[in-house]
Formats: structure tokens, sequence, C-alpha cells
């Protein structure tokens, strides 16, 4: 089973290696993992997607916690989110309608940000399935390149994960 | 200290270490930490300890922290200095034990240009250290060192390493020390969740057949006391891991002894039949549990431990309970209510305990380990620091010395390290003054770091330090006996050894060997009231001897081999 875990990391040097050691040390699996800034300054939030049964999901948020430099971890599987990846995928259209390619980029509601005359260069976002469904659509046509994001996810509602709240066991 | 006067990044390292309390450092020079040694020059309110090998001043800072109770400090150079720490790192890790380990780093401008003794020294000690700092900023070291032993010594302990460029340590800075420390990522819990204590005390109070599991934790969070109460107030057994020997004392009726792989007969029955389980700061590893899906199969398990992550690792447990150990025994022990009688359970382990006790071959007069370990535990009452290296002789220190006190025992568990025995004993000496210490080593492991001997001799510390030379890489070739085919491949030391005598004398330690059950007695007297300096002695004792009981790694309780099947096997 996929799950998706938000960390709120101190930006601090080596911070996010330690949160890569700690997932290969410990020999879980990390399906993807996006990092980036906060609405704070010395804050970064990561988002990592893994895989496992409950009893190892327990034992990567335990772990993560133990993390000096980990803030807070929650583990946003089960709950409402608005999750979000990035594609850039870059299209071969040598052998077929340019207009082709673009009515099926708009199922996808994907724009195109390049183009020249041997390939064309989309951006599809959405939630992975999305992602997946339109790789998938386009393969036929021969995928030159294609860059993914990672997934970053929020949890729905007013409610945010306090950056500053002092509630981490360890 | 506080004002506007600047000082040197060397002064504030050492300012830093004198509000730390820090009285002995182990280390070893070199061009990185030049500026902090000619500091260290005229620093008068800390001993440094000059060791002979890096790997020896971490395992020196181990054996230091577990008898004082508080971190042990390491200094080294960058480079090889610091990899030399690797080992010591690693087990300090392992053990839980808080150690601080400062390392010289090439100047911050040439970080990552290979530059001449550069070591990416806190990438390489990222997954062996409970944390660990590059400091990049002479503002950031004050701080970053109050942090390193807080972090070091709170919570489950650990190693934590601090990096300190060179040009850091040459430039300056108002010295100013933090008076409160808050890492917000960093809360440990000490108090446990109250209805969990109170729940576990009531499926304590009600059990039939109740057993007491405990480790390294109780000692590190100085809970022995509230351990002995709850064992006494509720008569319940005992037993003890390898870390926890000295947490409750060997003599006792109540306890029996450790279990596991090497550990009593009637340790394992208990743990295998009891029905409430109650694991008091230990990690379940797989030298206790042998195949985890028949370990202790019909208990209800509660697991105290300061750290989430021990919980539900290995084994799910019934009742977590984070918290510090020694305040949770303690609630616990104020929640229990009423003695359930337990002689039923005591009947039963008394019968484990005749069927198959503690033994050893005595009658063919041939000199043996187990002999001259309680022969050592006769004499010292228990009372001494016993520091073991790692094989056949560690698992038979375990069996038949009787610790009556905590921090007592240092070895190297989690992480087995040969070579152990010799720096920690010296740490160790350092950290107590008035009980014996006593190193204990197989032939193999003491010639690891055996050039500590001349650290012993230089500081002319008292330590007796014993080699229980079989001629063998004593652990292994039990394997291969048992597992490999008997193929002794490259475990006969027996030519290749050197004679220790000539060895000890050579690096300053008056040394004596033999080989007969009779002179040991003499000769432990005899280096017990030798303490002018150290002492050495190598007991010569039977070849091919094994361990036993021993459940075979990975296997069951019901797998348990007791004694040697054929006992005419030899090499
Ligand atoms: C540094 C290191 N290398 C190898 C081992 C593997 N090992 C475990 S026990 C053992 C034998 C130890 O022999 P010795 O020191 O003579 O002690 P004995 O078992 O005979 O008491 C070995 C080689 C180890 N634990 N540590």
């Amino acid at each position: 089973m996929k799950r998706t875990i938000s960390v709120l990391v101190e930006n601090t040097f080596g911070a996010f290696d330690r949160v890569a050691t700690m997932f290969s040390g410990k020999g879980f699996n990390i399906d993807s993992i996006s990092i980036g800034q906060t609405e704070i300054e010395e804050v970064s939030r990561m988002t990592i997607v893994t895989e496992g049964n409950d009893q190892i999901l327990d034992q990567v948020v335990k772990q993560l916690n133990r993390l000096i430099d980990t803030i807070k971890v929650v583990d946003l599987s089960k709950e409402p989110k608005t999750v979000r990846e990035l594609a850039l995928v870059k299209v071969n259209h040598e052998n077929h309608s340019l207009q082709e390619i673009k009515n099926l980029a708009d199922i996808f509601r994907g724009k195109v940000v390049d183009i020249n005359n041997k390939t064309i260069t989309l951006e599809i976002t959405g939630p992975p399935e999305k992602i997946e469904a339109a790789v998938n659509v386009f393969l036929p046509f021969g995928i030159k390149e294609m860059a993914r994001s990672g997934t970053v996810a929020l949890k729905r509602g007013e409610q945010s994960i306090p950056s500053n709240k002092k509630n981490k066991t360890k | 200290m506080s004002g506007t006067k600047k000082m040197s990044g060397a002064e504030i390292f050492f300012e830093a270490l004198r509000k730390e309390n820090v009285d002995t450092i182990f280390g070893y020079p070199g061009g990185a930490t030049i500026k902090l040694y000619e500091q260290l020059y005229d620093v008068d309110f800390l001993e440094h300890i000059l060791c002979r090998h890096e790997q020896g001043a971490t395992h020196m800072a181990k054996g230091y922290a577990i008898v004082k109770g508080k971190p042990g400090v390491v200094l080294v150079t960058s480079g090889p200095g610091a990899t030399n720490t690797v080992t010591g790192i690693a087990d300090a890790y392992m053990d839980s034990v808080p150690i601080v380990v400062f390392t010289g780093q090439v100047p911050t401008h040439l970080i990552g240009n290979d530059a001449f003794q550069e070591a990416d020294i806190v990438g390489i000690t990222r997954p062996i250290t409970k944390h660990n700092f590059l400091v990049r900023s002479i503002e950031e070291l004050a701080p970053t060192i109050q942090k390193a032993f807080y972090i070091a010594s709170s919570g489950r302990p650990g190693p934590v390493l601090v990096d300190l460029p060179k040009d850091i340590i040459a430039s300056e800075t108002v010295f100013n020390y933090p008076t409160k420390i808050d890492i917000r990522g960093y809360k440990p819990q000490v108090k446990g969740h109250h209805n969990q204590i109170k729940k576990a005390a009531q499926m304590i109070q009600n059990a039939k057949k109740p057993l007491l599991y405990v480790g390294g934790g109780v000692i590190m969070s100085d809970g022995n006391k509230e351990l002995g109460v709850l064992a006494k107030e509720t008569g319940i057994p005992v037993t003890m891991t390898l870390q926890g020997l000295g947490a409750y004392p060997g003599t006792d009726k109540q306890s029996l002894g450790m279990l596991g792989m090497h550990g009593t007969f009637a340790a394992n029955m208990a743990i295998n039949e009891c029905d409430v389980l109650i694991a008091l700061g230990a990690r379940f590893d797989d030298r206790v549990t042998g195949k985890i899906e028949t370990f202790s199969p019909n208990s209800y398990k509660i697991h105290v431990d300061i750290d989430p992550t021990a919980i539900d690792k290995n084994v799910l447990v019934d009742l977590p309970i984070v918290g510090d150990v020694k305040h949770v025994i303690a609630e616990i022990a104020a929640e229990i209510d009423k003695k359930t009688d337990l002689s039923d359970w005591w009947n039963q382990i008394n019968a484990w305990q005749n069927e198959c006790p503690l033994s050893y071959e005595k009658e063919d007069g041939k000199l043996r380990t187990e002999y001259v370990i309680e022969r050592i535990s006769e004499k010292t009452k228990g009372n001494a620091i016993i520091v073991t290296d790692v094989g056949q002789h560690q698992m038979w220190v375990s069996q038949y010395y009787k610790f009556t006190n905590p921090r007592s025992h240092l070895t190297s568990g989690g992480l087995g390290t040969m070579g152990f025995s010799v720096p920690a004993a010296i740490g160790a000496a350092f950290a107590e003054k008035k009980r014996p210490i006593i190193s204990i080593s197989g032939d193999g492991g003491f010639q690891m770091n055996l050039q500590e001997l001349i650290t012993a001799a230089a500081y002319k510390l008292p330590i007796k330090f014993i080699i229980m030379n079989n001629s063998f890489l004593g652990m292994v070739r039990q394997w291969q006996e048992l597992y490999h085919a008997e193929k002794y491949s490259f475990t006969d030391l027996g030519a290749s050894n050197p004679d220790f005598v000539k060895v000890g004398e050579a690096l300053g330690v008056k040394s004596f060997s033999t080989n007969k059950m009779d002179e040991v007695d003499g000769l432990l007297d005899k280096v017990m009231k030798m303490n002018d300096g150290p002492t050495l002695i190598e007991f010569k004792v039977e070849k091919e001897d094994m361990v036993f009981p021993m459940v075979p790694s990975g296997g069951s309780i019901s797998d348990i081999i007791t004694k040697r099947l054929n006992p005419k096997k030899m090499v």
C-alpha cells in the first residue's frame, strides 16, 4: 500500500541527507520524495511516498520523528488531502499530427511548454494517477524524455501542521 | 561567562567543556586540532588522556560514560584520526551510550577539495550517531557544543559527533553560552502515560506467571532501585539481557540470570511460558528472541522504553509505555496494591533451575574460563567492574560473574566489537578509583587494541588485564564445530599467538601466566594487591570448550542445546 508522509524539517545542513540515510539504512522504500520551502523560512517540507504495511509505516514515522532535525511528521495516507505532482513530458511528434497530441493533452489539461519540429513538451499537473494515465496515452507516440516532480500534498481544510508546536516525542 | 571580550574558537571550546563539567577527555592530536592542543596546554580543569589509537579513545569514552553516568568525551584530528573513531562510535550507538566526539576538520574553504587529511566524517557517521554537526561559523560553536552534550545524554542516550573546521577554531567571537536549551525537533518524553501505567499495574498483579525482562535501559536511567522495589513487592522473577546485568543483583534468588542465546535454561523457559512479560528498557533483539514467531508465544507483553522506535520494532507488544524507565517503574510499583501468590510459578521455575543449572566440567582438573570467572566473582563479591571483550569468555562472564551493582558490567553488546575490553577498562579506571577494574579478553580480541596497555601503564592505572587464552577464536570455532562441518577455517591462533607475558612486560605491565587450576587463586590475590599500575594474567585454558546452553541463531527455545553432543570431538 502506498503511503504519503509529510515531514517538516529544519532547513539545516544535511537534514535532507539524514532522512535519505535513515530510509536506506533501515531498508525502507522511497517511491518519491520532494522537498521545498514552506511558509516559514527555516523550515522545509518533505513529502515522501513510501510503501509498506501498518507496522512498517509505524516504524517509518517513528524513525523520522527520532531524527533531531525533524519537527513534525504526519502520515497523510488516510487523511483527506490535496495531492499534486508535476510532469514534463517530451513527446515525439514526427509521425503524428500536432493537433492529435494537443487534443489528448487537453483531456489532461496539459499545457504545451516547448515545441520544435521533432518534439513537443507538455506540462501536466495532477494527482499521480492522472500523470500515470497521461504517460500511458503518450507512450505509443514515443516519449523522448520525462521529468516528474514527485508528490506534494497538503491536508484539506483549514487545519495545518503546526511547525512550531512542540508535540513530538523521541 | 559572557561579556564583550572576544575569545578564540579554541578558548571557547574549552570554556564550553568547562560549562559541561567535563573532567576527562580521551584524545590524540594532529594538524587539524593543533590549535586546540595549544590551548589545552594551559587548561587545568580537565585531564586529557593520550590514547595510542583513536579507536581506543572512543572505547575509553564509552567505558568512562557507563561507569560515571555522564558523557565520555573524545578529541581527535581530521581524516584518519576521525575515521579511526568510527568503530567506537558505532559501538556506543548500538549500546545507547552517551559519548561526544570532537573531530578536527580541514579549514572551511578547503572542505570538499580532497584536501590533505580531509574525510567527510559527518557523512560517514550519520547512520551511527544519534546526531552530528559540522560547525559552520564561530558563532555556532558554543551553542553546538551545548546541544551535543544535551542530545548525547538525554532521551535514549547515544554518540554525538561535532566536526570542527580548523579556521573556525582559529577565529574569534564573544563567548556566549545559552542558559536554556531548546531544540524544537527534540523533546524526549520522560513521563509515561498514566492510564497505560495503571493498566500495566493491573496486568502485573493479576498475572499468574509474570516475568521481568530487564535491559540496559534500566541501568542507563539509574532505575535499579526502582526495579528492586518492584521486584521485591511483587516477588516476580527477573531475567536480564547482556546489557541489563547488574540492574538487579545476580546473587538474589529472584534473579534467573541472563536470557537469550547463551542465557540460562530457566530464564529462557520462563520467557517461553510466562503469561505477562514486562520488558523494561530492553529492545527484543535477535540474540534475545531467537525465532520471532515462537518468542514468548502466550504472554501479554508490556514494553517500557524511552525510545518510541524500540516499540513494535521486532516484537509487537500489547501495552507500550513510552517514558523514562526509572520513572515508569516507580509509577507502576506505586499502582500495585496487592501481592499475588506466585508459588506455583516459582515451583515451576525452580524445577527448571534444577533440571539444567549452569555447569561445567571440574573433575578433570583442567583449567577452564568458567572456573576463573567463578573465582573472580567470589573474590570480588560481585562488586568489581568487569570489562569484557567479545566471544566465548564474554558469555561465560555473563553466566558466572554474579554482578551485584549497576554500571559494573561493560561489554560490547550490540556491535560485538573485539578489542573493546582493554581500552574500555582504561576509560572505566578514570571514572572509578575505588572498586577493582578487571578487563577480560580472549587471546584474539586482546590483540586488537593491545597498544592501549601502554596508556594504562603510562597513567599507572591499577587495572587487572586478564587473557583467557584458548588459542582459538573460540566463539567462531564453536560455530564451526556445531554448524560448519568442523572446518576450523582460520580460527586457530595457537602457533601464531605471541608470548603474552613478554608483550605485557614490554609495554610496561607486570605479567603472569598459568595453566593450572590450583594457581588461579594465588595469582588473582597477588594482582589484586598490586595497585601501583596495571597487571596482566594469561590463563591458558582448555582449547575446545563450548558455551552452553545455546539457543541456535534464529531458533526457538525447543532447539536449545545444553551440552556437547559428541564429547570426544577433538580438533
Ligand atoms: C572486530 C571483530 N572482528 C571479528 C569478530 C567476529 N568474532 C566474534 S567472536 C570471535 C572470536 C573471538 O575470539 P577470542 O578473542 O579469542 O575470544 P574467545 O571467543 O576465544 O573467548 C570473532 C572472531 C568480531 N566480533 N569483532
